[in-house]
């Protein structure tokens, strides 16, 4: 059965999505987030007895092309989106935590 | 000139005849846009130099007959991927993002040779119905500058309805190409789930995403939406089914013996009293043109909000993964280490709305809560398309309201995300079954004067009988003929 979203759910949530919230922010989301899923409430009242989920519309079947690379031969192009660049690679900060607070 | 008063048939025989040239029509548009946009801020890049470019590419090569599209100036919503051309979803995370390809839709239009003049503004990543969740500018609706355009296609819609182009691309998740049409006055169609490619759209809820357009008339509509059709090799949920010639026989089409459908859910006290009595006079002017209208219930649309919020999010949650700050797109500062990356990088980068939906999506897909809530709504959602399937076996169509309401206040609803998602209640039903459906010009509210849409609900890749309906009510009535008071040419 459904169950209330909390401040600590809300928290927890945030970490599984890779999002920060701080106390004000917590503050605003969370009777948001308590609103909206009180209304998700009311699907409890339909009866879905042996009925399929439906995923998607489609009708189509899965078509699996040949597992094959490509050269699209536009590196520049794609290293222009990237924040940071070193030598034709994407830089990205140390995977070492260097933070006093390290977990 | 305004666009409000021309059509692509007009336009295409001017250019194939030398009367006027691509170059002529798209200096033209730019004027509008230059015009109108201060107040309206449909836009949010331009595509000036490269369309003028193109235009004159164009006229170089001449325009032959049977290219209907060649050298007409069109508006791109930014979530719809364009080479070399800014693409940002309306989001700072993507606000100095390039593509390097083209999205399929584009692809073939540019093969027709139409001409892109800009990218236009939207809810961020397409989640909202006011455009006010845009991270860059507020759209306002051209008809009352104090009132939104209605979302997520808000930018389109209004570029449209100002004069700026003859019609606009629009993406459609719960109702994001009709609302805004119905808000401004204007037509807006979402063809079936599968129709169309969604290779080069940016992600939101890739199992109720679907492509159209936004346009000033149903025919000039049928003719774009012909364009961007079938099957795509890059998207497998693309159909294999024939892309018919919508608009070639609608001069003839009629409605005399249509099986029209109105469930009583969409004619209820919670539709707005000046909303019902438009939606009353259309049902009647279909009825005096032949049609038969009978009353039918879709029982499950109560629950449709519930349900969709719950399954649209969770795509988007996954979908929106891959905005982590290190591929492209924006990345946070002072950085320690590679979680804080993502952490910081998303937290700064997406607005409220987004990490709304994200939080949701997240909540609704984890552990302990998957089966009270996503699978909940996607069991629902079965009774949401059966529901339709029911009615389809007796009825051609189903026609209501777009919208419970007219377009309304900047402001008054941004602030109370519950009453927001609401609003959505006539246009979902629809994208959780994967049917096609059009918005157009019905009449005016007495109360406060603004654009009312009549919604036409068909079978799956039933697009013509929509089209058909559509056009007849069109032709015989003068509600698009009404343009928005502004660009200071009506």
């Amino acid at each position: 059965m459904a169950e209330k979203i909390d401040r600590q759910e809300v928290k927890h949530v945030a970490d599984l999505a890779k999002l920060s919230f701080d106390d004000a922010a917590l503050d605003k989301i969370t009777p948001q987030l308590e609103e909206i899923i009180d209304l998700f409430t009311d699907l409890q009242k339909v009866d879905t007895d042996g009925v399929e989920p439906m995923y998607s519309p489609t009708t189509e079947h899965s078509v699996l092309r040949e597992d094959k690379g490509v050269r699209s031969g536009q590196r520049d192009e794609l290293l222009a989106n990237a924040p940071e660049t070193h030598d034709g690679l994407i830089k990205v900060p140390a995977i070492i935590d260097e933070s006093e607070d390290g977990e | 000139m305004n666009f409000n008063d021309t059509n692509i048939t007009d336009l295409h025989n001017q250019l194939v005849k030398g009367e006027v040239s691509a170059t002529d029509l798209t200096k033209e548009s730019f004027k509008q846009i230059k015009a109108t946009d201060d107040d309206v801020q449909a836009f949010l890049t331009l595509n000036e130099e490269a369309a003028l470019k193109r235009a004159a590419e164009i006229d170089k090569n001449g325009i032959a007959e049977d290219q209907l599209l060649a050298g007409i100036p069109l508006a791109v919503k930014d979530n719809i991927v364009t080479k070399g051309l800014r693409t940002t979803a309306a989001s700072k995370i993507l606000g100095n993002f390039t593509p390097v390809y083209d999205a399929t839709v584009i692809e073939k239009m540019n093969q027709a040779g139409f001409i892109n003049v800009g990218k236009t503004n939207m809810d961020e990543f397409a989640m909202g119905s006011s455009t006010e969740n845009s991270g860059f500018k507020k759209t306002k609706n051209p008809w009352d500058l104090t009132r939104v355009p209605g979302g997520s296609s808000g930018g389109s819609a209004a570029a449209v309805a100002a004069g700026d182009v003859l019609a606009a691309f629009g993406t459609d998740t719960g109702g994001s190409i009709r609302q805004p049409a119905s808000f401004n006055g204007i037509v807006g169609m979402k063809p079936t789930y599968g129709r169309v490619s969604r290779w080069g759209i940016i992600a939101f809820g890739s199992s109720f995403d679907q492509v159209g357009w936004l346009s000033n008339n149903v025919k000039d509509n049928a003719i774009l939406m012909q364009a961007i059709s079938g099957l795509d090799k890059h998207d497998m949920t693309s159909a294999n089914q024939e892309v018919p010639n919508w608009a070639a026989n609608l001069d003839k089409a009629s409605v005399k013996g249509l099986k029209i459908a109105v469930p009583e859910e969409y004619t209820s006290d919670a539709i707005d009293d000046d909303v019902r009595e438009v939606i009353q006079a259309a049902l009647k002017h279909f009825e005096s043109l032949g049609a038969t209208v009978d009353t039918v219930s879709l029982p499950h649309t109560k629950y449709g909000v519930s349900a969709y919020y719950i399954l649209a999010s969770s795509e988007a949650s996954s979908n929106l993964q891959r905005y982590d700050g290190i591929r492209y797109g924006f990345r946070a500062d002072d950085v320690k280490n590679l979680d804080d990356v993502y952490v910081r990088t998303r937290t700064e980068g997406f607005g409220d709305e987004v990490k709304r939906r994200i939080m949701l999506g997240t909540f609704s897909l984890s552990a302990g809560f998957y089966d009270a809530y996503f699978n909940k709504a996607a069991k629902v959602r079965r009774l949401i398309a059966d529901d339709f399937n029911k009615v389809f076996k007796d009825y051609d169509v189903i026609l209501g309201a777009t919208d419970a309401s007219t377009a309304f206040k900047i402001g008054d609803k941004v602030t109370d995300p519950t009453k927001m998602y609401l609003n959505d209640a006539l246009t979902i039903p629809v994208n959780m079954a994967g049917l096609p459906a059009m918005s157009l010009p019905a009449g005016f509210s007495k109360k406060d004067g603004m654009p009312v849409g009549l919604q036409i609900i068909g079978k799956p890749f039933d697009e013509q009988t929509v089209y058909d309906a559509g056009y007849v009510f069109e032709q015989t009535t003068d509600f698009h003929k009404k343009n928005a008071k502004l660009g200071g040419q009506n």
